[in-house]
């Protein structure tokens, strides 16, 4: 490291999340993830690893599920992104997931829950009616240090047996 | 675990993706999928002073099968894609095979084939396939384009034929003669993780179940994807007994390959490994090949 200080051009972008537009100007160099906690305050979207593997950061592009600490906020212009936050429809009603992951008991301290819900979110919408094998399939990327994933699979399968639309 | 600054730079066309890097040659990198890169650009491994974003180039997202019955996919094209498109399991089912065992679903959901290929880690699971399939890689300059096998491209640890100008723009993988098997297998601690050893394995046999044609190449077992051909030899001119196939393993597993050991997995237990997958795929790729 030379000690020079590096002045990058700060990019002033538009990105939608959770259906709204935010207006910002930030380095090409934040992630995604610390956009969303930092710039928009979102902190529902965790950081574990930074590297791809826990899945913390899970968050919704496009409707997909992709690594929030592998992207820079800079590419999400011109995309919808969704994170957990945006997942009820108000205060007092919980999304039809985080209900069932309520009365299952699918959390325990919460932090790895975020990103499960995300990636489990898009799995349900193609997949009404999962079996147990391919519900731990689908959380394969995401780590739990807490409940062993066993109330977590429960709460996927009361999910699913209630339905989305519920 | 944040990246330093970097300028960026967002491509909507390969014309002009190539410009940028005409234009900046080594202080740029190409940013594809970024589910290589950008791990390594947080632990500071890698610090470009410029990125050229090429996810907003549709010309490099594709899937064709062309009338010789030669697979194409562009370099863009997300994993995910691949791994849910029915010409890609009806004509290279290797790579259908394959593609499953890369990280996880949401890495899948960005990471492109190009992507993985150029980033050339000797754990990747596409660098082997390319080899497997004898797939052909196009490359292209500002100034023109050449093919390249992926024998010929895969140089080292994280290192390619790619000069600094250049860009790898599609694969092509050839039709599959009649009679041909294949299996991918591997083990890794938890699912997603890099694999401790893998192995892709493709026989040809003639009518009365002899093997003519033969490929087996192996991921972390050495500074790229690693082509065991004398293993391979073996099989020319066999049958796929028990007592041939131990042959290849032990060939393969003792002598062809070359694994570093890791906290892991030590190398001895690599070339274990190496030596159950070999004897397991290649009872599958004959399998396979027999019931065409």
């Amino acid at each position: 490291m030379d000690g020079k200080e590096m002045e990058t051009t700060k990019h002033s972008i538009k990105i939608k999340v959770n259906g709204e537009e935010h207006a910002c100007e930030i380095e090409p160099r934040l992630l995604l993830s610390d956009f969303l906690r930092h710039e928009l305050g979102l902190t529902g979207t965790h950081v574990g690893c930074e590297h791809g593997v826990c899945g913390a950061c899970t968050v919704l592009m496009d409707g997909v599920p992709v690594r929030s600490c592998l992207m820079f906020a800079v590419q999400a212009e011109g995309h919808e992104i969704t994170t957990v936050e945006g997942l009820a429809e108000s205060m007092e009603e919980l999304h039809p997931i985080q209900q069932a992951f309520w009365d299952a008991h699918g959390l325990q301290c919460g932090f790895c829950t975020p990103g499960i819900l995300m990636t489990l979110v898009p799995f349900l919408e193609e997949n009404p009616d999962p079996s147990e094998a391919e519900i731990r399939q689908a959380i394969s990327g995401n780590l739990c240090r807490c409940t062993g994933y066993q109330n977590i699979v429960e709460a996927v399968k009361l999910a699913a047996e209630r339905g989305l639309n519920s | 675990m944040k990246p330093p600054p970097f300028d960026y730079l967002r491509a909507t066309s390969l014309e002009e993706a190539l410009e940028f890097k005409a234009q900046h040659g080594e202080e740029a990198k190409f940013l594809a999928g970024g589910q290589s890169l950008i791990p390594t650009m947080n632990f500071r491994m890698v610090q470009p002073s410029i990125l050229v974003d090429l996810n907003e180039i549709p010309e490099l997202d594709y899937i064709n099968l062309d009338s010789e019955g030669y697979l194409r996919i562009g370099a863009m094209t997300r994993q995910c894609r691949i791994e849910q498109d029915p010409e890609v399991e009806r004509n290279e089912p290797l790579l259908h095979e394959t593609i499953p065992f890369i990280a996880h679903p949401q890495i899948r959901n960005r990471g492109t084939i190009g992507g993985s290929l150029v980033h050339a880690d000797p754990a990747a699971e596409l660098p082997v396939i390319a080899l497997a399939t004898q797939a052909q890689l196009q490359v292209k300059s500002a100034d023109g384009e050449r093919w390249i096998s992926g024998a010929d491209f895969f140089q080292g640890m994280f290192m390619t034929d790619l000069g600094p100008e250049e860009i790898l723009v599609e694969i092509k993988f050839p039709p599959i003669p009649e009679r041909t098997g294949w299996s991918f297998m591997e083990v890794s601690r938890r699912s997603g993780d890099y694999a401790m050893m893998g192995v892709a394995a493709v026989v040809t046999l003639e009518e009365n179940e002899i093997c003519e044609d033969a490929r087996l190449v192996y991921l972390n077992a050495g500074d790229g994807p690693v082509d065991a051909k004398e293993a391979a030899k073996i099989l020319i001119g066999e049958r796929g007994s028990a007592a041939v196939i131990e042959a290849v393993s032990e060939q393969a597993s003792q002598k062809d390959i070359d694994p570093f050991g890791s906290i892991h997995a030590t190398m001895d237990y690599q070339r274990h490994l190496a030596s159950v997958l070999t004897t397991r795929v290649l009872k599958q790729a004959f399998s396979r090949a027999s019931n065409t």
